[in-house]
């Protein structure tokens, strides 16, 4: 009672904010992206994930230079190593010190180098595809979302067709066709360039509708909120409210989309490779490697095993890091 | 209700129709002469003109697109050109019934025609898939959340997604090469018709090809199962049903599961209709003669016709999937007819 009333009667009041400076932070001093940090640092799955998704990046960004400082050697054919049925000769694919995952049959390609040259070409390539996509569906979606009326409808209708394509068969079948375009129209440079060039291109502009939708779902929740309104009010351009204003409010759905979108389209490069339409031999992707080791599925199964593995390993820990950056973001997201 | 449905179906016309204008600009928009490679290698001008004439590629894309699109209605004959088809015989006129989706030179008949044959294939591999990543996609992830947190849960769902990572093709060669040639675990799979050799036969022979497709899916429909199990164990409907003292797998089976099937079966019949065109790599890998390889086949030896047919037939197959199935929640839900 009596200390209540001392207090009342101006006695020096605490400050909120003021007396104890560290513990306040203790209680008050977190933003939602450390929080998110906190959360995703205590999921071990997704700290391993991560971490093998850096060195597969890691990997992909060194294998230009070991290849320029002979580190690694992808392209000299080491025939004297294969006997006469072009097989290699010694046990597991003609593994030596030399060729720690043995060498290619047929061609004498040391296959480590190859392997890790290939990661370069397949994380380009489904990088590429995926910036393709999400440029493509973010600024979309944005757009549908804002806009609501007919913009959002025809957005929509657009989805809803591109969605409707046989996915696969368009990949395939569009392949002659749009690389002739590409090299005849364009001027791309014949070849890989073309090819990989396609590859991306056609992931794009078949990826971006699931990715404008999710947007599109997002922008519809945030759209009605405070800071729109305020920028509207102050004469804000469209453009700068796209961009300015609901762009960064999307960062973390975008960075989720991301991370899901880059192993489909390893897998989806994969795939074309196994079709033809992608970048061909000698120019290393897991893809092609693969593609080309089916032939010796029994007679050699290192060659055969190793680039499926590769491609699993990075699909796998991509979709984990994926799904543990959304558990770490949308703390409601149930899985 | 009526007036949904009917606003629906045409919406879906429309994107039908949009669809194979679409389709006809992407694939005349290119430099390739189709000519070209419709009258073979041994091809001088001449023949080349015939060609030409004969499937219609004289005439400006519109006007092609025209000419398909009554065909779809009320069917053609080839040659295309009046002139040319006066001067030919009867038996040198192809008749194409409607909907004629088009002729195709190098397979000397029409789309149609090609498109009925491998049908059944790709038709008998999407049956023998879904069923596989249904089953196994609902019993699974039924598993994984009544042993939520285990290590059985933890490991049913990480198979699942190694099973998803690994190429398709990758595991297609694997079955065949040691599954079924080197371990000798199963008959080298060949499509045989149920005509030929029965159901047995048939359903064996598609084991293989049908788990590689479904391995595709399957990690996807255990985790939605196991996800949808998991939020309806803590609906008051089920809390209910316990507490009445019914037995654990009659509240699973009857209470928990049943309200997570609706989506399910959604979801899936979206997916079989993207699958019964889309399964070109295990088609390929197994060497079944169904739509993917004949899409395959046609793109190699550049054969527009069918690959412009399949592209719209499957494409219709889809929007009229989703038009069911937009139907059927508008029946059950009839919140959706107003939206």
């Amino acid at each position: 009672m009596s200390s209540t009333l001392s207090a009342l009667e101006g006695e020096q009041l605490p400050e909120p904010a003021e007396p104890d400076e560290g513990a306040a932070q203790k209680v008050a001093g977190k933003s939602p992206m450390r929080l998110a940090a906190e959360r995703f640092r205590k999921d071990k799955l997704s700290m391993v994930s991560m971490v093998i998704v850096v060195i597969y990046l890691l990997m992909a960004i060194l294998a230009p230079f070991m290849v320029k400082f002979g580190v690694i050697d992808p392209y000299t054919l080491n025939q004297d190593l294969l006997d006469a049925n072009t097989l290699p000769k010694g046990d597991f694919g003609g593994i030596s010190a030399d060729h720690p995952l043995g060498i290619v049959p047929g061609t004498g390609w040391d296959l480590m180098s190859r392997l890790w040259y290939g990661i370069t070409f397949s994380l380009a390539i489904s990088l590429l595809a995926t910036i393709v996509a999400m440029t493509l569906g973010v600024v979309l979606g944005i757009v549908a979302g804002f806009s609501r009326g007919w913009v959002d409808m025809l957005i929509g209708r657009a989805i809803d067709l591109t969605l409707s394509f046989p996915q696969t068969l368009m990949l395939l079948a569009l392949s002659s066709l749009a690389v002739a375009f590409l090299t005849d129209y364009l001027h791309v440079p014949e070849g890989n360039i073309a090819q990989g060039l396609y590859v991306v291109l056609v992931l794009g502009l078949f990826g971006w509708p699931s990715i404008a939708r999710i947007i599109r779902g997002q922008v519809l929740s945030i759209r009605e909120r405070e800071f729109v309104d305020a920028a509207q009010l102050l004469g804000a351009s469209k453009l700068r409210i796209y961009f300015k204003e609901l762009l960064p409010n999307l960062w973390a759905p975008v960075l989720v989309t991301f991370t899901l979108t880059m192993p489909a389209y390893i897998s989806a490069e994969a795939a074309l490779s196994y079709l033809g339409v992608s970048i061909k031999p000698p120019t290393p992707t897991l893809g092609n490697i693969l593609r080309d080791s089916l032939l010796y599925a029994e007679s050699d199964f290192v060659y055969f095993f190793a680039p499926a593995f590769l491609i699993c390993i990075i699909v796998v820990s991509f979709n984990l890091l994926g799904d543990g950056l959304r558990d770490a973001l949308d703390p409601k997201s149930s899985r | 209700m009526l007036g949904y449905v009917i606003r629906r179906c045409f919406i879906g016309l429309v994107m039908v129709i949009v669809m194979s204008l679409v389709t006809f600009l992407l694939f005349f928009a290119s430099p390739v002469d189709p000519a070209r490679y419709a009258c073979g290698k041994s091809c001088d001008e001449n023949t080349r003109e015939m060609a030409r004439k004969s499937l219609g590629y004289d005439q400006p894309v519109m006007v092609q697109w025209g000419q398909f699109m009554k065909g779809l209605v009320v069917g053609r004959e080839y040659p295309v050109d009046p002139e040319l088809r006066a001067t030919m015989n009867e038996d040198q006129i192809t008749e194409c019934a409607a909907p004629c989706l088009g002729y195709s030179v190098y397979n000397n008949k029409t789309v149609n025609e090609s498109i009925s044959e491998a049908f059944p294939v790709s038709a008998s591999l999407a049956v023998a898939a879904i069923i596989m990543w249904l089953l196994g996609g609902i019993l699974l992830g039924v598993l994984a959340a009544v042993t939520r947190g285990s290590p059985l849960d933890r490991g049913i769902v990480a198979l699942a997604l190694v099973a998803y990572a690994f190429p398709s093709f990758f595991i297609g060669t694997f079955l065949i090469r040691y599954v079924s040639l080197k371990w000798g675990l199963f008959p080298f799979p060949e499509y045989t018709p149920i005509a030929e050799g029965g159901v047995g036969e048939w359903a064996l022979n598609l084991f293989l090809p049908g788990l590689t497709l479904a391995l595709l899916f399957m990690a996807g429909y255990i985790r939605m199962t196991r996800a949808f199990v998991l939020e309806s164990m803590s609906e008051d409907y089920v809390r209910t049903a316990r507490a009445k003292g019914l037995a654990g797998r009659r509240v699973l089976f009857k209470h928990s599961l049943r309200a997570s099937l609706t989506p399910l079966v959604t979801m899936a019949g979206l997916d079989f209709a993207a699958v019964l065109g889309g399964a070109v790599i295990t088609e390929t890998v197994f060497n079944y003669n169904g739509l993917g390889k004949l899409a395959v086949t046609a793109n190699a030896t550049f054969d527009l016709p069918v690959l412009i047919g399949l592209v719209l037939l499957l494409g219709s197959i889809v929007i009229i999937a989703n038009i069911i199935v937009d139907i059927l929640y508008a029946f059950i839900d009839p919140r959706v007819r107003v939206g």
